[in-house]
């Protein structure tokens, strides 16, 4: 009885902020405000069929795909590292990840016009050497830099986690059977931190498909994302309806995704989300 | 007063008590201090909400308005009106102030989302100049007062530019590949392209308006970015060399930079005009016509002009300005000027189109 009182703060919280929402969101897409009121209506989702959306849909799933394996490819051999230290360099490394993300999402973000800026540090340094100022600023490679900068971490961290808590005396049963160091890698390391890649994969793959403050921001209105689509529809446009829409087949879209990846994760180590 | 006199006390007891007494008659002055403040919060015993875009006032002037008035603002800001009108439609916070644009209004008494005013409150508003009332948007002043008026032109760096600028076309010049900057704001963008073809800036065809979506298409790969207030930074700081943008904010920019030239080109722009209003629902209509009357005294809208650099349509504060400022062709150009300057106008539902046309133009690569 007191368990259940217990958790009913927790419940109470998720519904409101969880299930409430959500159920919102869902309902707005289904609607339109006809002549007569509010009116059922698939109109969104029909509009949102239009090729010009759905290219913005594409380039945000192509944009957070190629920053995803860039944090993979990133991350992966930091994780690797960081597990070889002893303890108190884990520690030091750790924090060293961890700290840039106590300071606001968005200034550490727009800390990046001023070193990527046509006068900004990295031209200064060019000019110093003689090259002419660079166009860094504006453009998708500049957001793919946000985004790979701001999300290293929710890949790093889950997949160190995994490492460290390996069991070494499979991977020192793999040497003693003659196992070269690439052979361990390949056959034993990887196939057993698969879930912390799996994790780290949908913790970057998530944020950086939806999101529309990195692509305002470094790519300065020029990559227009599905998460500008969404927010313009909001607070722009004025048209709730169409944006839930988008968030909808956007939120659908994670789902799926989220779902393969989980089919994947076969010794089902509970880190996926199905 | 009551604070002092406190805090003195505090200093003479410390030398009696001692270090570890100390913390105790802290504490208890914490205690009575958080009292104090707590019924000095509600001192005020009115409040007034208002809104605003950014960097639009001399924040000094809604300290005057609080100590003359016994009120306590509550003050936020916008960066377009589109935003405003969202903010105000989906209601939240009653607000008893906004300043919208001249076609934003337009919409919102269209849409009644406006309490009416009633002028005879307003007792300065004989000292705004006649040329600012009874505009199209809102005639007779029913519901809105002129607060600040303007014109929207190019902005350039002569120290990047050799070149006299005098035309839209400027802004789709090769040469400034990428040193180009547009507003992150779709009736002002396809505005320049719509004047730059010649049309109307409140253009109904679609054929014109398919124009200047090809237009504003095909300027993209010379186009920096679509920037917001950053535009002003951007352009201070040399990152770009041209843009568009309000007279005001040119007065501000040029202040910083005097490299930077201001130019309504000649195949004419954008006449605008921000006047305020109390949006539907306000819980202090009242207030908010002392406010309005308060802004609109010449020496509280001297204040204004001098610190925001946006043009008054105040005819006695135009008389105190400064005549640096009063004189400067930026802010206050000649009527000849102004001539073929198009007002913008509320759409209506083809605004749709507009809105069609400018997410194809942004997600175009």
């Amino acid at each position: 009885m007191l368990k259940r009182l217990s958790t009913a703060p927790y419940l109470l919280w998720s519904f409101l902020l969880i299930v409430v929402p959500l159920v919102m969101v869902l309902g707005y897409s289904l609607i339109r405000t006809g002549p007569g009121g509010p009116e059922f209506s698939l109109n969104g989702f029909i509009k949102f069929t239009d090729p010009l959306y759905l290219k913005v849909l594409g380039l945000s799933v192509w944009i957070a795909l190629q920053s995803t394996v860039l944090c993979l490819v990133i991350g992966y051999p930091l994780a690797m590292i960081m597990s070889g230290l002893k303890p108190s360099a884990q520690r030091t490394t750790m924090t060293m990840i961890v700290l840039p993300m106590w300071m606001n999402f968005l200034l550490r973000t727009y800390a990046w016009i001023p070193i990527l800026g046509r006068n900004g540090l990295l031209n200064g340094l060019l000019a110093t050497i003689g090259i002419p100022p660079l166009n860094l600023l504006f453009n998708e490679g500049a957001v793919l830099l946000g985004m790979v900068y701001n999300f290293l971490p929710f890949m790093v961290l889950p997949i160190f986690t995994v490492l460290i808590r390996m069991d070494r005396s499979v991977i020192e049963a793999a040497q003693d059977l003659g196992a070269n160091r690439l052979h361990v890698f390949w056959r034993v390391t990887l196939p057993l931190s698969l879930p912390g890649v799996v994790s780290g994969v949908m913790m970057v793959f998530m944020p950086a498909v939806s999101t529309f403050v990195i692509s305002d921001l470094l790519g300065g209105s020029q990559v227009n994302l599905v998460g500008n689509l969404i927010k313009d529809q909001f607070l722009s446009v004025y048209d709730w309806n169409f944006g839930a829409s988008i968030s909808v087949v956007l939120m659908a879209l994670i789902l799926v995704s989220m779902w393969i990846l989980g089919k994947t994760d076969k010794n089902g180590s509970g880190v996926s989300f199905f | 007063m009551k604070l002092n006199w406190n805090v003195n006390a505090n200093g003479k007891e410390k030398s009696r008590i001692g270090a570890r007494g100390t913390l105790k008659v802290f504490g208890l002055l914490m205690v009575v201090l958080l009292l104090m403040s707590g019924c000095a919060a509600s001192e005020p015993a009115e409040k007034l909400y208002v809104y605003n875009w950014g960097d639009y006032i001399d924040e000094n002037v809604l300290d005057e308005f609080e100590t003359e008035f016994n009120v306590e603002v509550i003050y936020d800001t916008y960066a377009t009106n589109e935003d405003l009108y969202v903010k105000l439609k989906q209601g939240g916070t009653p607000y008893d102030i906004a300043i919208p644009s001249d076609y934003m209004i337009e919409k919102m008494i269209r849409e009644d989302l406006v309490e009416p005013i009633d002028l005879a409150q307003i007792s300065n508003f004989t000292a705004i100049d006649d040329r600012f009332k009874d505009l199209d948007f809102d005639p007779g002043n029913k519901f809105s007062v002129p607060y600040m008026w303007g014109t929207v032109g190019i902005i350039y760096n002569t120290a990047m530019i050799d070149e006299e600028i005098d035309s839209w076309n400027a802004l789709w010049d090769p040469k400034y590949e990428k040193q180009i900057l547009m507003l992150d704001s779709q009736r002002d963008s396809i505005a320049v392209a719509l004047k730059k073809l010649g049309y109307s800036i409140n253009t109904k065809s679609l054929e014109e308006l398919e124009a200047a979506k090809a237009a504003l298409i095909e300027q993209k790969p010379l186009v920096l970015a679509y920037a917001g207030d950053n535009l002003k930074d951007m352009m201070i700081g040399g990152e770009a060399a041209i843009a568009f943008c309000w007279s005001g904010d040119a007065v501000y920019m040029i202040s910083e930079n005097e490299d930077l030239a201001y130019v309504i080109p000649k195949e004419g722009s954008n006449l605008w005009f921000d006047n305020i209003v109390i949006p539907k629902g306000a819980q202090n209509v009242e207030m908010a016509h002392k406010f309005i009357d308060f802004l609109s005294r010449p020496e509280i809208g001297q204040k204004n002009a001098e610190y925001i650099g946006y043009s008054t349509p105040n005819k006695e504060t135009l008389a105190l300005l400064d005549p640096e400022i009063s004189g400067d062709k930026t802010a206050y150009p000649d009527d000849a000027d102004l001539a073929n300057l198009e007002v913008l106008l509320d759409l209506g539902d083809f605004i749709e189109a507009y809105n069609r046309v400018w997410t194809e133009v942004k997600s175009a690569r």
